[in-house]
């Protein structure tokens, strides 16, 4: 390296013999690692080919032949295999998902627990963290699995909740909704709520900005969005009825359940990220000066503004980056719900449908792109909203 | 557990496994290698599992000490990789193993798309259900909206789905990576996660020793789908298929012609030239396969003949007690059948 390279001329397009000299060892690489790349997929495709082992992507308009116990997309044995790897995407996802927002609203909670003035809340707290991160995850999910099994009843003795609730060894059975007439003026009114919420919000910030005077658009909001569904609901003449399940046989048949497995994963994948999550909103809010809670409050801002509009936007500043690598987290470790059955990308697609084809390759290299696709998603989310708490250079 | 195919798979795309130009040397690699590298089961008692000391035993495990008798004159010379359903296929196609001798079922797909080949049929078996006896279950048929729990990667799956399809019947399928989960998952709890558990019925008989009250559970009379299981070797070294597939049928033959591991010796001085030409003593068909004379006699004086491995692993010297039935020589009215060496 010449000391040359540093001080390219900017906005010269001809390349000088500098700019050459650095670029033509980066090219070279990026030449070399093309070149491996493609050698290593030739070098695979004519393996497979002497081997007479199938390759390329046909498999995924093969039909699969087996069932899946649970599925959010309508699913048969008779859909191909290309449907399957869609099933399994959205198992994980809706694991990832749920496991992501059970896991921030417990954090949360539990790390703002931990610096409670509450001698016995804090300790709490932080037993909490300590047996949950200091546990392996795949242990958590056995143990909430086998806690399950082992606790609950069959399902001809299963424990009746209200409104034809069922809880047993197969699972939680909620009774199906069953829409009536009208239904759809209870979500217009829904709707509309929002949307007066959403101007109320403005009105006020609109005013506050104009004449200093503030307005309590929270509370209104919320009650709005409460009660003009709720008053829609009744005046129809509550036009939504519940079915509950019923036991024939060996199961519940109609309604909706939750079986143990997914409730095992979302739980232990819940619990365990919470404790991690606990800690970074922990360090997030003790990293704010304690002057600026003081300042705030010599300026006569009650704790709960304090909190709102001081100590929190600068707590998000250290906590939201944390929180991105947790999240990710939550996607990679939700691939351990192969180990209790349930059917996620990882279970039916790089399991079942791989076993099946044996096309290891492509399948291997299409579950790998998904979690990097996911993971990818969600850091670009969470940049994103990170950005709104950067302190603004004026 | 899908770390290793990632692995696995890998090693078929740069490395390739085997490659066209050494496709006949898997005899030459294990002779060079000084033993046989067996792909069996994690643990599935009459086919391969661990026994109290720490030794791999069972009738897939026998097969593979057979070729290492044939091979080495040493049953010893074997190393066994336990592999999980889902892996066994993959490590067989990237060169891991030699042979799978995994209770797999031979199916067309698998003789086809995977590469392999299925030389012969060590096992007769069909699917069945295991349910508790507290159910009051007699039939399958029996078994409209159960849950039942399998492994994940068999053909189990494939044909559960075709027989409650065919019968109109619903199901929940709850599959899980190894057989043990599986089996761990159905015997937990009072009633447990699932009604039935779904296997071949060999296996059925076996992961039932596995159970808490193992006389409270009963192995249902339908046998679901036909499940030839036999060992598995990459597809394009003719030599090696021929080597494991007469291993196999030296083992019927002897079986057939009163051979066993006691009467050997004797029968070296057997006037009959069918024991003569299996045992070596006349012609060269163990010279034919690339192997000695008297392969046969090494295999069946350290291993057995057919019927002495099966009635010891799952037989009725085994605590399986699964009766000869299919397996049976054809002259008693069974499925096996040895073409004749000469």
């Amino acid at each position: 390296m010449t000391r040359e390279t540093g001080h390219v001329p900017e906005r010269r397009i001809r390349l000088s013999r500098a700019a050459l000299r650095t670029l033509a060892p980066q090219a070279l690489l990026v030449a070399a690692v093309a070149l491996v790349g493609w050698s290593l997929i030739d070098t695979a495709r004519h393996n497979l080919a002497d081997q007479h082992i199938a390759s390329g992507f046909g498999f995924l308009q093969q039909t699969a032949g087996f069932d899946v116990s649970q599925s959010l997309i309508a699913y048969s044995r008779s859909d191909t295999y290309g449907r399957v790897f869609l099933v399994g995407l959205a198992n994980t996802l809706l694991i990832s998902a749920l496991g992501i927002l059970l896991a921030t609203v417990i954090g949360f909670a539990v790390g703002i627990a931990r610096l409670s003035p509450s001698w016995v809340l804090a300790r709490l707290a932080g037993a909490y963290v300590e047996i949950t991160r200091n546990l392996p995850l795949l242990f958590q999910i056995l143990f909430w699995y086998l806690l399950m099994l082992g606790v609950l009843p069959g399902p001809r003795q299963s424990l009746e909740g209200p409104l034809g609730l069922f809880l047993n060894n197969r699972g939680l059975i909620l009774p199906q909704p069953v829409a009536g007439a009208g239904l759809e003026w209870v979500a217009a009114a829904a709707g509309g709520a929002v949307l007066a919420a959403i101007l109320v919000g403005r009105w006020a910030r609109a005013r506050q900005a104009r004449s200093g005077r503030s307005f309590p658009a929270g509370r209104v909001a919320l009650l709005l969005m409460l009660g003009a569904p709720l008053a829609a609901f009744l005046l129809l003449g509550q036009p939504l009825a519940l079915a509950p399940a019923e036991l024939r046989g060996f199961n519940f048949i109609g309604g909706i359940r939750l079986v143990p497995e997914f409730v095992a994963v979302v739980a232990g994948l819940s619990f365990y990220t919470a404790g991690f999550i606990a800690e970074i909103v922990r360090a997030g809010i003790q990293a704010v000066d304690r002057g600026q809670a003081e300042a705030a409050a010599s300026l006569g801002l009650r704790p709960g503004r304090t909190l709102q509009l001081v100590v929190i936007p600068q707590a998000m500043r250290v906590i939201v980056p944390p929180l991105t690598s947790q999240f990710l987290n939550v996607v990679k470790n939700s691939s351990l719900a192969m180990a209790v059955g349930f059917p996620d990308l990882v279970a039916v697609f790089a399991g079942t449908t791989l076993n099946q084809t044996g096309q290891a390759i492509e399948i291997i290299a299409m579950t790998m792109a998904v979690y990097l696709a996911i993971s990818l998603l969600t850091a670009l989310v969470m940049n994103l909203y990170n950005r709104r708490f950067q302190p603004v250079g004026r | 557990m899908h770390w290793l195919a990632v692995v696995l798979a890998l090693g078929i795309a740069c490395c390739g496994g085997v490659s066209t130009a050494s496709a006949q040397a898997t005899l030459k690699g294990i002779q060079g290698r000084g033993h046989l590298i067996c792909g069996v089961s994690q643990g599935l008692p009459g086919f391969s599992a661990p026994n109290d000391k720490g030794e791999w035993t069972g009738l897939d495990v026998d097969f593979c000490r057979a070729l290492a008798a044939a091979i080495f004159n040493d049953t010893a010379k074997v190393t066994f990789v336990p592999l999980s359903a889902k892996d066994r296929f993959t490590a067989l196609q990237s060169g891991d193993i030699d042979v799978l001798a995994r209770n797999s079922t031979w199916t067309l797909s698998r003789d086809t798309a995977l590469g392999l080949d299925f030389p012969a049929i060590t096992f007769y078996d069909g699917q069945g259900f295991m349910v508790r006896k507290s159910l009051k279950v007699s039939s399958a048929l029996e078994l409209s909206g159960a849950s039942i729990c399998t492994q994940t990667g068999t053909t189990t799956e494939l044909n559960a789905a075709d027989y409650f399809h065919a019968h109109n019947m619903t199901y929940e399928m709850v599959a899980f990576a190894t057989n043990d989960e599986a089996i761990k998952t159905y015997d937990t709890g009072e009633n447990g996660r699932c009604d039935a558990f779904t296997t071949d019925i060999a296996g059925l008989y076996a992961e039932r020793l596995k159970l808490a009250n193992p006389a409270d559970h009963v192995v249902l009379p339908e046998v679901i789908s036909k499940e030839p299981l036999g060992p598995a070797v990459r597809h394009g070294d003719d030599q090696w298929t021929d080597i494991v597939r007469w291993t196999h049928f030296a083992m019927v033959s002897a079986e057939e012609l009163g051979v066993s591991s006691a009467t050997v010796d004797a029968m070296l001085k057997s006037p009959n030239p069918e024991v003569r030409r299996l045992l070596g003593t006349e012609g060269n068909a163990g010279e034919q396969l690339g192997l000695t004379k008297d392969w046969v006699v090494r295999i069946v004086k350290q291993v057995g003949n057919y019927g002495e491995v099966f009635e010891r692993n799952v037989g009725k010297d085994s605590r399986l007690g699964v009766a000869r039935g299919q397996n049976a020589l054809w002259t008693k009215g069974g499925l096996q059948y040895a073409p004749p060496i000469r």
